[in-house]
């Protein structure tokens, strides 16, 4: 035996309630999973941008432009390496719910970006084509793009209708590189603004400025915005991270309450966990009376209560775990096409998925393990349940 | 023979509410090595608490308990656990069989702590088995067994490590007739043929006329 038998046939022994504490752990630990790798591919975005980028936009608001003429000034400063300017475009490609961020972007875009990786000769075709465009390996796959493919794009911020063609597809570096983008030649963008809205050509909605030492930064965004200082368009010049967190924030009190909240499932299932097993103790004093009887120890009954509650625990938190993977890849589906950038589960979410479903095992196991060895043997046998 | 049970001015109180209960008063007795004693008395005479303290299952307030040369009292709750494992056997009213274990898995529960291969255990559970009567229900649980057979299994279990005393509170309390008179008979035997030391709590004078000996308490002390 006999001992894992033994927990084993306790476990089964309510087989309704086992069933039903093992289903709610499972829903638990998948809402768990869930709302975990929604916090963590958040955050995810975050830690993606690199330490040798800085982000120079008009220092009103995002959304203002700032001139084409910027770009050189900011090259000249020392320690910048590279300068790359960028259109947020937006339009519709086919229905509002294809989501995939479209932008307009200088050829050495990909030098600052060094993480979209795209081959030499994609790179060539694509700079040879005024109307080309290189999409992200992901939308690619999801919008069935290949080379070659003509997409067009209805405007809204850019009004018209905008045909570009495939001529590269990048793969992301790392895990957590955005796949979903959609990049053209500002030039492209510039010679329609110069022939229908001359006001708006010439124009970048910011700059991505790469230095050559990430340690100045700090000294190097300042040169910039002092460049700038009481010019139409002044400037503000922070770091990838910075700009990047800036977004985040403005949704991070959802993401602080779903944070919250995947915790707090954590600790209702504990609560559930722990009144079953307060519940099964309570039910076999006598038998744990018995047990003390016949001579076994104080370590053997806490096993016993310990062993039941880790393997309703460990069902639940398994079974759950297994699930999350399709249900996590199913909500991605659900979601809008390119909502996330990139979507999977970062393995601290496992960790920490597993970590929750061993301490619920043993927590709830502590109460009951007290009572059963705090009752007199006597006391035991005078139970009435 | 000797006296394998020593009991010295045994008192025994309980608190409720800052309130003292005395139990026992005073109480000594011997037990000689195969003996056959019936405990009787009525309700709340202190029988169950007399047998509990001599089976190591409560402590004394005052006085001593040696069994087998061990002045229980003294001993520590693990070591009071394992003396308990080795040297009694007990059986209850209610019989106290593990609803989720057969018949031959509670008999083999004491035979856990032992030092004995899964094999010897067999054989040991098998062979008390078979002297209750029961070598044809190893495998049934105790929901399909009735009431008298759950007590053999019950005494199987109390005598499968040859314990040197069997401690029995109330054995047929819960039986019928019939069962009863099974289960005594049982006990006699084990007495008899295999000369266990054996302490048995009864209202039932019926019951105590297996006995060799006859002890009365009335209000915690031995009349």
């Amino acid at each position: 035996m006999k001992v894992f038998k033994l927990i084993f046939r306790n476990a089964l022994r309510h087989k309704l309630r086992t069933s039903l504490t093992i289903l709610g752990i499972t829903i638990a630990i998948i809402a768990f999973g869930l709302l975990r790798t929604v916090v963590t591919i958040w955050d995810s975005t975050v830690d993606a941008t690199m330490a040798n980028r800085l982000v120079t936009r008009q220092s009103v608001s995002f959304i203002f432009p700032l001139p084409f003429s910027y770009k050189d000034k900011i090259e000249s400063i020392d320690g910048v390496k590279n300068v790359s300017g960028a259109a947020w475009f937006q339009g519709v490609y086919k229905d509002k719910s294809n989501f995939f961020a479209r932008v307009a972007v200088d050829d050495n875009y990909f030098e600052v970006y060094p993480e979209l990786v795209l081959s030499k000769q994609e790179f060539e075709n694509y700079k040879k084509q005024r109307n080309a465009c290189v999409v992200g390996s992901q939308i690619a796959k999801q919008y069935n793009f290949k080379i070659g493919d003509q997409i067009v794009l209805d405007g809204d911020i850019f009004p018209g209708r905008w045909e570009f063609e495939v001529r590269g597809i990048y793969q992301p570096k790392n895990k957590n590189t955005d796949a979903t983008q959609m990049l053209f030649h500002i030039d492209y963008l510039n010679e329609r603004m110069k022939a229908e809205t001359p006001a708006r050509a010439n124009q970048v909605m910011w700059y991505m400025v790469q230095i050559k030492d990430p340690n100045r930064s700090a000294q190097i965004s300042n040169q910039i915005d002092a460049l700038f200082k009481n010019s139409t368009a002044e400037t503000k010049t922070e770091t990838e991270k910075a700009f990047t967190q800036g977004f985040v924030s403005a949704s991070g009190a959802i993401i602080t309450a779903m944070n919250w909240m995947s915790f707090m499932i954590i600790g209702i299932i504990l609560l559930v966990v722990a009144n079953t097993m307060i519940m099964s103790a309570r039910e076999r004093t006598r038998e744990y009376a018995v047990f003390k009887t016949l001579g076994f120890s104080a370590l053997h009954l806490t096993g016993l209560i310990l062993g039941e509650s880790m393997l309703i625990a460990c069902l639940g938190g398994g079974i759950g775990l297994a699930l999350t993977f399709p249900i996590v890849s199913g909500f991605e589906q659900a979601m809008p096409k390119g909502f996330f950038p990139f979507f999977f589960i970062e393995p601290i979410t496992i960790v920490l998925a597993v970590t929750a479903t061993l301490l619920v095992g043993f927590l709830s196991a502590i109460f009951p393990i007290q009572r059963a060895l705090g009752t007199k043997i006597v006391d035991g046998f005078r139970f009435v349940g | 023979m000797s006296a394998i049970i020593q009991v010295k001015n045994l008192s025994k109180s309980y608190w409720r509410n800052n309130l003292e209960i005395p139990v026992l008063h005073d109480i000594s007795l011997d037990v000689q090595e195969g003996e056959f004693l019936a405990l009787m008395g009525p309700s709340g005479s202190g029988k169950t608490t007399l047998l509990n303290l001599i089976a190591g299952i409560d402590r004394p307030t005052n006085g001593e308990v040696t069994v087998a040369g061990t002045n229980i009292a003294k001993l520590g709750e693990s070591a009071l656990a394992k003396w308990r494992s080795s040297n009694v056997g007990f059986v209850f009213q209610f019989y106290n069989l593990i609803p989720v274990l057969t018949a031959f898995e509670n008999v083999e529960l004491p035979l856990l702590l032992t030092k004995l291969s899964k094999s010897e255990r067999r054989k040991h559970v098998e062979a008390t088995l078979n002297i209750v009567g029961l070598g044809d229900r190893m495998s049934h649980y105790p929901k399909q067994l009735s009431g008298g057979q759950e007590q053999r299994v019950a005494i199987a279990r109390a005598i499968v490590t040859d314990p040197v005393i069997l401690v029995a509170d109330e054995p047929t309390g819960d039986l019928d007739r019939k069962s009863a008179e099974e289960v005594l008979t049982l006990i006699d035997r084990l007495n008899k043929e295999f000369k266990k030391t054996i302490m048995m709590v009864t209202h039932d004078p019926h019951a105590a006329e297996k006995a060799s000996r006859k002890l009365h308490l009335d209000k915690g002390d031995l009349v």
